[in-house]
């Protein structure tokens, strides 16, 4: 185990899984020289050279495509997408081209590639920059989409992405990078699909992903100091869905709070409750609670903090939840 | 007389999609037939070599027989069978075979050309010599994806010709009512891309061009851009009856059929008899037959086959 940013952890994977497999190559905007956008592809450069840390032009379609190709035709790309809110410049190429290759020449082809991007508030970076768009992406057969929370997940998640032979979009949470955690040293996997229960609790199962399990976890801290005991489940990845883990949780606590950073109008929240509710209706004592961002775009200043749940609304969802039977 | 064959096996397959349409036999009604464009497919496929790999738009049918398809195959997949290229479920916009270096057709215009982008970045990451091939309409010529595509070969000198076939319309849209000007040669130098313009309609032209581009390509010269002239001699789609053109135009660009121009000069260079022709025609005819008759009885793709291929 070490200590480590997750911006290094994903660093750390990259590099173990370029110094074992000589197809993965990294591609993207500003990846090379530069070190990155938010610095997790710094140093590649300098171990792999420009044939495979690739500095791209300002192309997203294209450089996606490149991607699907090149993934077509037996390399291994990690293309980087600086952020998430400029999946809709690539929006053909990833809804397309990279989810339905596969299924469009009946089996014929793998596109393993990983679209490596970062989403979320947090650096009140305007409503461009800030988004949360995993459920245009879940929404689409063929695709996997990974959002990990933790160091140790960002390395062992993305190690199974990039050797995953779907395409995966990779989304981290651009308020996570300075995020210290033990990772476990080379070989750490972490397979796509299972969801990791990050708190135990018995009265009320708070189900989040990315940036939002801290705050669930903050949540349960505070619930945990008025007696009560909340259950906090990480999904990792949003496809494959685990949904296994969170009704096992939902069957013991009755009570289920689903939280995300997305927009809470056919967000994945949505899917999330409706999930529960179909598969686990007769266990629960109460609706789902859904505790998810504000429809409104983000806006570029500290009203971004009010955009988006807070641990606090958390707390409050689960309190209300409890009183409840 | 191996182009002229190849012109003849792509005009008695695409003219036996459409009558198969008519019987019922066809799983859709989405096909896009090439007829009127077969000197630009047989000539472009014939100056690829093995180990090329290539992408198409979605009136692929013809470089797909020019780079060696089974056509029973293809009328299987153009059947919705379970035998066809894509086990039915792509369809004719669909068709691919990366055996035979097709990386696929598709229904997106212009959105090959960066699969095909990627194609030639992976045939110079693993050092094959080989190069890859983008085949898209002049639909796709004001797409941003392909000058996008057209910097990005050109600044990494990725071996990759970006293939015109100009059957003049883009859909009901005829070119000069899409396009601000038609140097579309000039557009791809401006990348440094070396660019050529073909007489789409003379089969051993586009082979000459083709050609001479591919070898800059595979030399290291990096991509290349042909556009070769011609004309759909049908509509867009089946039911088109193309009321957006004269039939004088339709007229003098039939006058100019790619398949009666190469058999008549091969009469004229005596390599070509009325004999001879009969036999090549025959010979074309009953393989088309025999490649519908193995289609039709293939086999309907089962409920289970819906839920497959969606992962790996």
């Amino acid at each position: 185990m070490t200590q480590m940013m997750y911006r290094d952890a994903l660093r750390t994977a990259l590099a173990e899984e370029m110094r074992r497999d000589p197809r993965v190559f990294v591609i993207g905007e500003e990846v090379g020289r530069y070190g990155g956008a938010y610095a997790v592809t710094k140093g590649l450069f300098e171990e792999f050279g420009a044939e495979r840390v690739v500095d791209t032009p300002i192309s997203e379609a294209s450089t996606v495509g490149l991607g699907v190709g090149a993934a077509v035709m037996g390399l291994r790309p990690v293309v980087e997408l600086m952020y998430v809110d400029f999946v809709g410049l690539a929006g053909d190429q990833v809804a397309n081209q990279m989810a339905k290759l596969r299924y469009m020449t009946g089996g014929q082809v793998k596109v393993p590639m990983v679209l490596r991007t970062q989403g979320g508030t947090g650096r009140s970076a305007g409503a461009q920059h800030s988004q949360s768009l995993e459920a245009w992406l879940v929404h689409i057969p063929g695709l996997r989409v990974v959002m990990p929370a933790t160091p140790a997940d960002a390395k062992g998640l993305l190690k199974s992405a990039i050797r995953s032979d779907d395409p995966v979009v990779f989304i981290e949470h651009k308020a996570l990078y300075a995020l210290k955690g033990e990772v476990p040293e080379g070989e750490h996997l972490v397979a796509l699909g299972q969801a990791r229960v990050a708190r135990e609790g018995d009265e009320v199962s708070i189900v989040a992903y990315s940036r939002m399990v801290h705050f669930a976890l903050e949540a349960a801290e505070t619930l945990g100091r008025e007696g009560i005991r909340a259950e906090v489940i990480d999904l990792r990845s949003l496809s494959p869905l685990d949904l296994g883990t969170v009704l096992t949780s939902v069957r013991k606590t009755h009570r289920a709070i689903v939280v995300s950073e997305a927009h809470k109008t056919c967000g994945f929240s949505a899917e999330l409750s409706a999930r529960i509710t179909e598969e686990a209706f007769s266990e629960l004592e109460a609706p789902v609670a859904r505790v998810a961002a504000q429809d409104v775009p983000v806006p570029a200043t500290h009203l971004e903090k009010l955009s988006i749940p807070s641990p606090e609304q958390i707390a409050a969802a689960a309190r209300t939840l409890r009183r409840s039977q | 007389m191996g182009l002229l064959r190849t012109m003849l096996r792509i005009r008695e397959f695409e003219d036996r999609v459409a009558e198969s349409y008519l019987r019922g036999m066809t799983a859709g009604s989405m096909f896009h037939l090439s007829v009127g464009e077969e000197a630009a497919a047989a000539g472009a496929g014939a100056a690829m070599e093995a180990g090329d790999c290539f992408t198409t738009h979605h009136r692929g049918h013809g470089i797909f027989l020019a780079r060696g398809a089974d056509p029973g195959r293809m009328f299987a997949e153009v059947f919705g069978r379970r035998e066809g290229y894509c086990a039915g479920k792509g369809g004719s916009m669909h068709i691919a075979d990366i055996a035979l270096g097709h990386m696929g057709a598709n229904a997106i215009v212009g959105a090959n050309i960066p699969i095909s982008l990627g194609g030639g970045f992976a045939m110079r990451y693993l050092k094959t010599g080989k190069a890859s091939v983008a085949f898209f309409g002049d639909g796709a010529l004001n797409q941003g994806v392909l000058y996008e595509s057209l910097n990005m070969a050109a600044l990494w000198k990725l071996p990759i010709l970006f293939a015109v076939v100009n059957n003049q319309y883009g859909m009901g849209t005829r070119i000069d009512k899409a396009s601000a000007t038609s140097r579309f040669v000039e557009r791809a130098e401006t990348f440094g891309v070396r660019g050529a313009q073909a007489d789409g309609m003379d089969v051993e032209a586009v082979w000459q061009a083709a050609g001479d581009l591919l070898a800059h390509c595979r030399g290291g010269g990096g991509p290349a851009f042909l556009i070769a002239d011609c004309y759909r001699f049908y509509g867009h789609g089946r039911k088109d009856p193309s009321p957006y053109r004269t039939k004088e135009e339709e007229e003098s660009w039939r006058r100019r059929d790619p398949i009666e121009r190469q058999k008549r000069r091969l009469m004229e260079a005596g390599l070509l008899s009325e004999e001879s022709h009969a036999a090549l025609i025959a010979e074309v005819t009953r393989e088309m037959e025999a490649a519908v008759a193995w289609a039709a009885q293939g086999s309907m793709p089962e409920p289970a086959d819906l839920f497959r291929h969606v992962y790996a």
